[in-house]
């Protein structure tokens, strides 16, 4: 207790977020003893640590992504456990269903991580709630001013109207989106009543898991056994990962459109090749981060990933705070083309090196994918 | 403004089929003083910057409330300054409706006024525009307007619209014309054309010969010529005027001063297809000399003597005022060498030889050795092939030598622009000058797009250093950089230029003690005079 020192309470050292007077780690990318985990997405959740503690909500992904026979507590927004004197609890952040910023309290000294978030409420993830802290631990996916999602609202109608044209053009509409969080985005605001509404087996897995803490999402898993023939006019609903893949060719003919906050650049797009992108995210955009870190109060603030030199220079010159880079492996795992920005994988030597292709976190993602497509 | 309407479905499909009924349908739904604007916008004329860039990052980012530094950063997340502009610029409250009309002629006034006047424009524009219309126009104001389609696309759909064979419409649009001062009847109606005797011919382009040589049948049923490494060029001579168009679709007559006699050699009706080299003292000269003369805004008497151009003909579209292209090339050719040798050109105007070989292994020994011959490879034309539009396959072929190669190390990376925004793309390369790297070379193509994730994911984890959008990597990557052409030049540090340079492959294979030497491009140099 004697190592405490004000305003260092958590660190980032060679395995993830440290707290040391808890002895806990938050989204840790080595395996470590114990992990509070924001949400189930690959670069937050990772395999080898002996204990999670998670939301109720997040708990059966993980189990599904890591394996059934890990040692996952779940917790409740607002519950609170103590750990070595620091009082921890859990808030909705936005992100996806079962999304948690971690509120660390510890000798009056509040700090809050937040994991990947959005302020914007999307109807299906608890809505973010904004808390009050000292310290403030963002992620600024989209932070740069260039980033302005348009109401999810509307893209949900758009969303709708690209399905009906091309039911009527005879084409399928194939959605992509990543398994977890912006599959469910999608299925919950679609209109069911189009036409029939398949899933990418990795889609269905999540539901399903996600069935057992009460969501239900409307759509019927592609199998060997689908008679490919009859899925006309109608939608498809995939991770990004298959759209260089075999699976997809099944599904002819469709237009595609990819449903990611990237999406609202041009380059992005293009480079997707995809007939449509609709820029659907599941992250704060530039207003809404500039928002979060002005509500919290806080006048120091630790950024994540994302453009972060650019965004800590900004909101010192503009707001006169205090603001550190806290190197880390997140990624946007929204999807594959989201490239880890700017400097975030600097790993330091006693990382384990991020493979061949250099897409450590997201590759993760994608080889989940894999695992658990038909 | 339908424009944008159009402009978003044709940058939504990759099916020319689509691209073509949107420009159909758009031009069957549009204002009519509107279209002519719309036909020079995809034919990929367009008005020239009006505004400052810099003026616009500024004016941006104070509407913006951001700083510039911030503005500049999101510039090279963008990669696109006219889209980075109207992600920036502040939501308006009432959209406005503009034709595209106004929107032009409103941007070529722009030009005349100063930078404070410009301001007050350009920002009632922006307070009015959103969406894919406040990018186009952005687009328009930086004079960087493009859009996804080919001119054949456009072609075709005029085409369609006018109900007129796709050909004559090709031939009306080459060439830069003024859409203020043209109307599609102008442009199109046979009888209003009168006056149009600059008018070229559509190029005939010739393929890229893939498979093996001998594919091709008969020998005799080929001519074959050398490749040579000048400038595609179109001489016409018609009621005492010359013009002399690139394949560029650019007028280039003022280019090419020497070709003004030939006015008056020529009679009237005559149209010649051939490449401009520069020749001294019966024997080309390089390329590279060619490309600063044409470089340069003034010609002086110095350099038209040091690198005189001539052109060396292939064909002959036009004689007499009638169009010979539906002719056989062997009569074409025919007819093209008797013109040569019964009007005197004073050595401007020579035959491009047809190479006479045995069989196709002597071809392809002469297509392996063509430098050798001051040549990038050869022409194959079939015998009885008329002289088409545009770039087709089966009747014209083109076979080039294999580029030269060097191993470099990639030292710098840069982001690109449009579809590779945002990802490092554009690489600076080095070869060793005794125990020092010294760059040579910058390449952007030749990588596919999974290999370039890989490589922007290592440049983000290797940086050394940041110099704005630049950043100096960790001299490890190695590549195998192709090229058609190397010189001499005072304009680069290494004192060396090369001519195409593009990757060809990732040589994960070659370790960094064994990639080429400054002296190895020397005398590559060295070998060619």
């Amino acid at each position: 207790m004697g190592s405490y020192q004000r305003g260092k309470l958590l660190q980032v050292n060679a395995n993830g977020l440290y707290c040391e007077q808890a002895d806990v780690y938050i989204d840790p990318w080595r395996p470590v003893e114990r992990a509070i985990i924001t949400h189930a997405h690959a670069d937050h959740a990772r395999w080898g640590m002996k204990y999670y503690l998670c939301h109720h909500h997040a708990k059966p992904i993980l189990k599904l992504r890591l394996g059934q026979d890990e040692n996952v507590q779940g917790l409740a927004y607002g519950e609170e456990v103590t750990m070595n004197g620091v009082r921890i609890s859990l808030f909705p952040a936005g992100h996806i269903i079962g999304s948690a910023q971690v509120r660390l309290e510890y000798k009056g000294e509040i700090w809050v991580f937040t994991g990947d978030y959005k302020l914007i409420n999307d109807g299906i993830s608890q809505p973010y709630e904004q808390l009050q802290c000292h310290h403030f631990i963002t992620e600024s996916t989209f932070g740069l001013p260039i980033y302005k999602f348009p109401s999810p609202f509307e893209i949900y109608a758009a969303m709708n109207d690209y399905w009906k044209q091309n039911r009527a053009d005879g084409y399928n509409t194939v959605l992509l989106g990543y398994s977890l969080g912006k599959a469910q985005n999608i299925l919950g605001h679609i209109d069911p009543s189009i036409g029939n509404i398949y899933l990418h087996g990795a889609v269905a897995n999540t539901n399903e898991a996600l069935a057992s803490v009460g969501y239900h999402f409307p759509g019927e898993r592609v199998t060997p056994e689908t008679d490919r023939s009859k899925i006309v006019g109608d939608l498809i609903v995939a991770p990004p990962s298959v759209a260089d893949g075999p699976w997809l060719r099944k599904m002819k003919p469709y237009r595609i459109a990819m449903c990611s906050g990237w999406m609202q650049l041009r380059g992005a797009r293009r480079r997707r090749g995809v007939d449509m992108g609709f820029a659907l995210s599941d992250h704060c955009d530039w207003a809404q981060l500039n928002q979060a870190v002005l509500a919290t109060g806080a006048e120091h603030i630790y950024i994540t990933h994302g453009y972060e030199q650019n965004y800590a220079r900004w909101i010192t010159e503009q707001y006169g705070l205090d603001a550190h880079i806290f190197k880390t492996l997140y990624a946007d795992s929204e999807e594959d083309i989201a490239e880890p920005k700017e400097d975030v994988l600097e790993p330091k030597e006693d990382i384990a090196e991020p493979k061949e292709d250099g897409r450590d976190s997201t590759n993760k993602g994608l080889e989940t994918e894999k695992q658990t497509a038909e | 403004m339908d424009f944008i309407q159009l402009f978003d479905q044709l940058d939504q499909t990759t099916k020319t089929s689509l691209k073509i009924q949107a420009i159909y349908d758009y031009l069957v739904a549009a204002t009519e003083s509107d279209k002519i604007y719309v036909v020079s916008l995809l034919m990929g004329q367009k008005p020239k910057r009006a505004v400052k860039t810099t003026d616009l990052r500024i004016w941006a980012a104070e509407i913006a409330n951001i700083p510039l530094w911030l503005f500049e950063e999101s510039y090279y997340v963008v990669g696109d300054l006219a889209e980075s502009l109207a992600l920036v610029l502040p939501e308006v409250d009432i959209v406005k409706d503009y034709s595209v009309k106004e929107l032009y002629i409103q941007i070529i006034e722009l030009k005349k006024l100063e930078a404070a006047a410009q301001r007050v424009v350009v920002e009632a524009y922006w307070a009015s525009l959103t969406g894919t219309g406040l990018f186009l126009f952005n687009k328009l104001l930086t004079g960087n307007f493009r859009v996804g389609v080919s001119k054949k696309i456009v072609v075709k759909a005029l085409a369609k619209y006018l109900e007129h064979e796709e050909a004559g419409i090709e031939h009306r649009l080459m060439g830069k014309w003024d859409p203020q001062s043209e109307s599609l009847t102008s442009l199109f109606d046979a009888d209003k054309q009168g006056d149009k005797n600059f008018l070229p011919y559509p190029f005939f382009l010739a393929y890229p010969l893939e498979e093996d040589i001998t594919t091709l049948g008969p020998l005799s049923d080929w001519i074959l010529e050398a490749k040579l490494d000048g400038i595609r060029g179109q001489l016409i001579v018609r009621e005492g005027e010359l013009f002399v168009w690139s394949r560029g679709e650019e007028l280039m007559t003022d280019k090419f001063p020497e070709f003004d006699k030939l006015r008056s050699l020529l009679p009237s009706g005559t149209v010649l297809d051939g490449e401009i080299i520069p020749w001294l003292e019966d024997a080309p000269l390089d390329f590279a000399l060619m490309q600063t003369r044409i470089g340069r805004k003034n010609l002086t008497a110095k350099i038209l003597k040091e690198v005189p151009l001539i052109l060396v003909c292939y064909d002959l579209l036009e004689w007499e005022g009638k169009d010979m292209r539906a002719l056989p090339l062997v009569q074409r050719r025919a007819l093209l060498a008797q013109v040569l040798q019964d009007y005197k050109s004073d050595g401007l105007l020579r035959l491009s030889q047809r190479l006479e070989f045995n069989n196709w292994e002597e071809a392809e020994s002469y297509r392996i050795d063509a430098r050798l011959y001051h040549a990038e490879g050869l022409m194959i034309k079939h015998v009885n092939s008329p002289y088409g539009v545009g770039r087709k396959r089966g009747s014209w072929w083109k076979f080039k030598t294999a580029p030269m190669t060097v191993d470099a190390v990639m030292i710098y990376a840069q982001a690109g622009h449009g579809r590779r925004a945002n990802l490092f793309t554009d690489y600076t390369f080095a070869v060793w000058d005794g125990d020092q790297l010294v760059p040579f070379a910058k390449a952007y193509s030749g990588l596919t797009d999974k290999e370039l994730i890989q490589i922007d994911n290592w440049i983000k984890r290797h940086t050394l250093a940041k110099f704005g959008p630049i950043r100096s990597v960790k001299a490890e990557l190695i590549f195998e950089i192709a090229f058609e052409g190397i010189n001499l030049s005072s304009r680069h540090k290494s004192g060396i230029a090369l001519r195409f340079p593009r990757i060809l492959r990732w040589r994960k294979d070659k370790p960094l003690a064994e990639i080429n030497t400054k002296q190895d491009l020397l005398n590559l140099i060295q070998a060619r005079q």
